[in-house]
């Protein structure tokens, strides 16, 4: 093409991204890279070939870590793990600046070498992906300049196993490893197979940092090297994102270890597009929502919802900008999509699509043949039920159908699974402030879609995992309460004498479970004979089942309008069982010391300061407005986590269970609560209290029973969304397995005890197990 | 396709207005005008993106330096301007290019879009550019506030237009928008199109008095309802001119009146764009969001005095592979 002619066609031409300094670091390690253990490179094993998706061509080869290299690599953290953790904050803050400083300075190596391995289009890597990288460090070196001072009681979880996708390479490494060297960790990332090269770049260059050797190791392979990771017992900490089926497998693997875990997993994420938006506005944002890193995004806005008044104008207008991409060589400055990252997944993306239903468009520009390219696609005329509007593609693939009312669009952006992010368009700021807190999900973008940021949380809900990266709270993820815990004593109930006692009621009385409002015999038909510790006959507990658990839950799930009442009411309503219970305190101390032998005195007077407690916090926990920087606010709203199961202490029969209805209460939630299984007729008696305190039926629901029984049915129940335990039977193990059935948060004792007395019983800890943080990003300006 | 729009563009470059159907315009729809959005921050962060997503090299970047000139409209808007000064311009305007130069690139000779001048030069202009394809266009209706009287503002076109103004630059009355009055809006932008005849009418929407995007959204679209052929950002002289930001939302209305009504208004960004890059900014812009047509001086004009210099400077530097200075090119 001459100048002449291009004066006439006025075509775009090829513009180029150079490579030669990327390939000159990889030629520098001879196209083999082993490990990064301890601030060395191990010896190249056993290898494997990364390659350019754009071209096909092999760019290096990658070593996979054996049983033995894995070992290498925790025991390598764990020495390095006392110095590291007892690095005063500026210490940290220091290395995690100069992490920042490099990523900028090597900036265009990083992006470079990010589109040659993932096959994202370079604008991407250079102007997104690696910027986000170089905030995520500057960041968290001001959560370690902070940490000391603004988080007292809490320290390092310890050695932390990472294991990353292959969509945002160095991006998913800064969010995993800036806040847990910041708050102390050290770590052992497995970047995935596909895209291993930015970290091995990353660490590379993080020695000239004064990084200290072992606090990050970097160990390369594909599943089976993170399945070491995840089974390690040395490893206190798994951090996943990637798969939903992985992240279960995961949650499965490490039911019972007493790792920390959290888990960002796929998505399906609704796209809403009121009649009043700014149509063309939120087309464009669709390019960046579902035509971004061609869609391998896992909050990618790949479910539209537009309201049907709009619809067929939107599908045209949207078509017309389809047409407008252009798809090719990622390294060419000129590309809107880049190659899929690799045969496999494209093959995925075609099945896909070739198996759906609705009328299919993709968008009439050229597609490489060579390399793995899709086109991007709009699926129109499909319905809730139709598969690729339930399953995640991961590809550039955009599902469509309309709804006629904001409630629908509420319905139909919910019905999913998954939660992890949602956008909604609309110029309606009350419309926008309406819809965007019923959305379930972790993210809600007004007006704007896929925006980042250091300072704001990310992450999921329902079968998009759980846990917060960035800001605070994702900070809190790598962090633990200071506090020495003793081991649980089991707690037997107590046994049958010999000849039985005197009943203690002059009047028999039958204790039910309390489910939806109502006092309600046991599904089974059995009960449990309950003796004092003198052989008295106390009375009879229902031995409930998993029809009771299945009936608690859904009277739960009815009680929905508790969650969205204001604060006021709950603090109220709190107040006002504390009132109920001091008036029957006597009867109460009575019934604790039938039932353990010991004053119940002050067991009753703690539960009472307790109910004060939560009715205090329930109108005082207050969300934040982040600093991101953007004209707009993003704004991190407690919300409740919904429906929680919850196993109360063994040991403390009436303020154990009051500690968990408190919180779950105060927070909005709605309680399955199990009561103490040697001690359940404090339970039973907190009932009447209940009764006449104006809890909404279904707000708390109590049952009584075996724990080991009701752990499997409860944690599997896919209408729960959190499961507590503070038993003394051995049920962790067995709550941790089970939730992974829907991926339901879990908190449990892993056999350690806790001093219900002090203010071990309540605080922090609590409220961040009732609460999910839900960011809400409203970009403004007229 | 693609073959009709490259022969389309050839004729083009030298008989701008005859080969597209002007803008008939239709009667006011309010509802339309009233349900047109513009979400501010969303529009800000397409505009700031969008140089970083498009990039033009080499050969490519020459060869659209060049079509940016041929979409120049070549102004001097100062209260000191002469014959002589006009004269000048208008030369410039002819060979806007160095001829060495156009050799070197393989190009025959091309002049800019047109020449935009007050009133009282349009003769001078229009004598000075007899044997061109170079149109003359007048700013008129009281540039650059727009507050003489009404009868004396459609008096002021007839007049330039029979001293020979092939292109009329309007301004409507920014009161009329920022009160809300469509209507009033509408009439007026009617009134200035009858009078100019078969002279195109570009209306100046002075967008940095407007307030807001909606506004902009609003008031291309009563422009275009009411008969332009053009729509334009700005005089030059508000405090604020030509921005990506004001772009997207008038090529957008561009976009929706073309849907609509099937009839193609041109774009005119006026005031601030004053480099090569910005330039090729936005030809992207219009190439992607409205399409190769309006590429062509008959559908799309930069309002510019300092852009040309630097595209010289550029070409230069393609041509030989050293940076060039400013008094290597002939000034206008």
């Amino acid at each position: 093409m001459n100048v002449k002619e291009v004066f006439e066609t006025m075509e775009y031409g090829p513009a180029p991204e150079g490579d030669s300094e990327a390939r000159a670091w990889i030629e520098q390690h001879e196209g083999r890279f082993g490990h990064h253990i301890a601030g060395e490179w191990t010896t190249p094993g056993p290898v494997f070939e990364t390659r350019n998706p754009a071209t096909g061509a092999g760019l290096a080869e990658i070593s996979q870590a054996s049983q033995a290299d894995v070992e290498a690599a925790v025991a390598a953290a764990r020495k390095a793990l006392p110095r590291w953790s007892k690095t005063p904050g500026h210490g940290r803050a220091k290395v995690l600046y100069a992490l920042a400083r490099l990523v900028q300075k090597q900036s265009r190596l990083f992006a470079v070498l990010e589109t040659m391995d993932n096959g994202k289009p370079i604008r991407e890597s250079r102007d997104i992906d690696i910027p986000l990288v170089a905030r995520h460090f500057y960041y968290h070196a001001g959560l370690a300049q902070l940490m000391d001072t603004e988080m007292p009681g809490r320290e390092s979880l310890g050695v932390c196993g990472q294991i990353i996708p292959w969509n945002f390479p160095l991006l998913m490494l800064a969010w995993k490893v800036a806040p847990a060297l910041a708050a102390g960790n050290t770590v052992v990332l497995k970047p995935a197979e596909y895209t291993s090269l930015t970290a091995l770049l990353f660490a590379d260059l993080a020695a000239e940092t004064g990084l200290p050797p072992g606090v990050l190791n970097i160990v390369t392979g594909d599943g089976a090297a993170g399945a070491a990771l995840v089974d390690h017992p040395d490893v206190d900490k798994i951090a996943f994102t990637g798969s939903t089926s992985v992240g279960r497998h995961i949650r499965e693997a490490t039911a019972g270890s007493e790792k920390a875990l959290t888990l960002e997993l796929g998505g399906k994420s609704p796209y809403i597009v009121f009649d009043d938006a700014d149509m063309d506005s939120a087309i464009e944002g669709l390019v960046d929502a579902i035509w971004f890193n061609q869609g391998q995004v896992c909050c990618a806005g790949s479910r539209l919802l537009v309201q049907e008044g709009i619809a067929e104008t939107f599908y045209s207008r949207l078509r017309r900008r389809m047409d407008g991409l252009r798809l090719g060589d990622p390294l060419d400055k000129c590309i809107d999509v880049g190659a899929v990252v690799d045969p496999v997944q494209l093959a995925a993306i075609k099945d896909l699509v070739n198996s759906s239903g609705g009328e299919i468009y993709q968008a009439a520009i050229p597609v490489p043949t060579d390399g793995c390219f899709y086109p991007p696609t709009l699926i129109t005329g499909l319905g809730p039920s139709d598969r690729l509007m339930q399953e995640e593609v991961f590809g550039p693939v955009l599902v469509a159908t309309t709804f006629r009312t904001p409630d629908e669009a509420v319905a139909l952006a919910n019905n999913t699974r998954y939660g992890l992010a949602a956008t909604l368009w609309t110029e309606n700021v009350n419309l926008a402030l309406d819809i965007a807190p019923k959305l379930v999900a972790g993210v809600v973008w007004v007006n704007a879609t896929n925006l980042f940021d250091a300072a704001a949380g990310f992450g999921g809900v329902r079968e998009s995992g759980f846990g917060r990266e960035g800001g605070w709270e994702g900070l809190a993820a790598y962090t633990k309460p200071v506090v020495k815990t003793k081991p649980i004593r089991p707690v037997a109930p107590k046994q049958a004498p010999a000849r039985a006692g005197e009943p203690v009621d002059s009047v028999d009385r039958t204790a039910k479970l309390y489910v939806g409002g109502k006092q309600a015999r046991p599904d089974g038909g059995y009960s449990r004979t309950i003796w004092g510790p003198k052989g008295a006959f106390l009375g009879h507990a229902s031995l409930a089942n998993r029809k009771d658990v299945r009936n608690a839950v859904e009277a739960a799930s009815k009680a929905g309008n508790w969650s969205r009442s204001p604060a006021h009411l709950r603090a109220q309503i709190l107040y006002y069982l504390a009132e109920n219970l001091a008036a029957r305190q006597d009867a109460f101390a009575d019934r604790l010391k039938d039932l353990t032998g010991t004053s119940g005195a002050a067991e009753v007077a703690a539960s009472i300061q307790r109910l004060f407690t939560w009715a205090a916090w329930a109108d005082k926990f207050d969300g934040r407005a982040k600093g991101v920087p953007l004209r707009g606010i993003a704004l991190a709203m407690n919300e409740p986590v919904g429906t929680i199961g919850a196993f109360a202490a063994d040991d403390a029969p009436l303020l154990g269970l009051v500690s968990v209805i408190g919180p779950a209460m105060a927070m909005g939630n709605r309680l399955v609560a199990v009561a103490s299984e040697p001690y359940p007729l404090a339970a039973t008696d907190l009932i009447q209290v209940l009764e006449t305190s104006d809890v909404p039926p279904g707000v708390v629901n109590i049952l009584t029973g075996s724990h080991e029984e009701l752990a499997l049915h409860l944690a599997g129940h896919m209408d729960v969304d959190a499961v507590w335990s503070f038993s003394s039977s051995d049920i962790s193990g067995t709550i941790e397995r089970e939730a992974a059935g829907n991926l339901k948060r879990t908190w449990v004792n892993n056999r350690r005890g806790r001093d219900w007395m002090s203010p071990e019983g309540e605080g922090h800890a609590f409220l961040a197990a009732a609460t999910e943080i839900k960011t809400v990003w409203v970009p403004y300006g007229e | 396709m693609q073959v009709e729009e490259r022969s389309v563009a050839a004729t083009a470059r030298h008989l701008p207005q005859v080969t597209e159907t002007r803008n008939p315009g239709m009667p006011l729809d309010l509802d339309w005008v009233r349900s047109a959005q513009a979400n501010t921050s969303a529009i800000e962060r397409r505009a700031a993106t969008l140089p970083g997503r498009r990039s033009v090299k080499k050969v490519h970047q020459a060869a659209w330096l060049l079509r940016a000139i041929t979409l120049i409209d070549l102004t001097t808007l100062a209260g000191d301007d002469t014959p002589g000064r006009v004269r000048r311009l208008c030369a410039k305007a002819a060979n806007p290019v160095r001829p060495d130069l156009l050799e070197a690139l393989g190009m025959s000779p091309i002049t800019t879009g047109a020449v935009c001048v007050y009133h009282e030069m349009v003769p001078v202009a229009v004598e000075a550019l007899a044997g061109t394809d170079v149109p003359v266009a007048a700013v008129s209706t009281g540039f650059p506030a727009g507050l003489s009287p009404f009868r004396l503002r459609v008096e002021e076109i007839r007049e330039s237009v029979a001293a020979g103004a092939r292109e009329i630059d309007i301004v409507i009355s920014r009161r009329h928008v920022l009160t809300g009055d469509w209507t009033a809006l509408y009439d007026e932008m009617a009134a200035f199109r009858e009078a100019c005849g078969d002279a195109h009418a570009k209306a100046i929407l002075a967008t940095g008095e407007l307030g807001t995007l909606r506004n902009v959204a609003r008031a291309s679209l009563v422009c275009m309802m009411a008969g332009a052929d053009f729509i334009k950002t700005s005089t030059g002289k508000e405090g604020v001119n030509a921005t990506l930001p004001v772009s997207l939302v008038m090529i957008r209305a561009i976009r929706a009146f073309e849907e609509r009504t099937g009839s193609r208004v041109g774009y005119k960004p006026a005031g601030g764009i004053s480099k090569s890059k910005d330039a090729l900014t936005y030809l992207a812009l219009m190439k992607d969001e409205l399409g190769d047509r309006w590429l062509m001086p008959d559908l799309f004009r930069f309002g510019a005095s300092s852009l040309l210099g630097d595209i010289e400077r550029q070409l230069e530097h393609h041509v030989t592979g050293r940076y060039s200075a400013s008094h290597r090119h002939g000034m206008a």
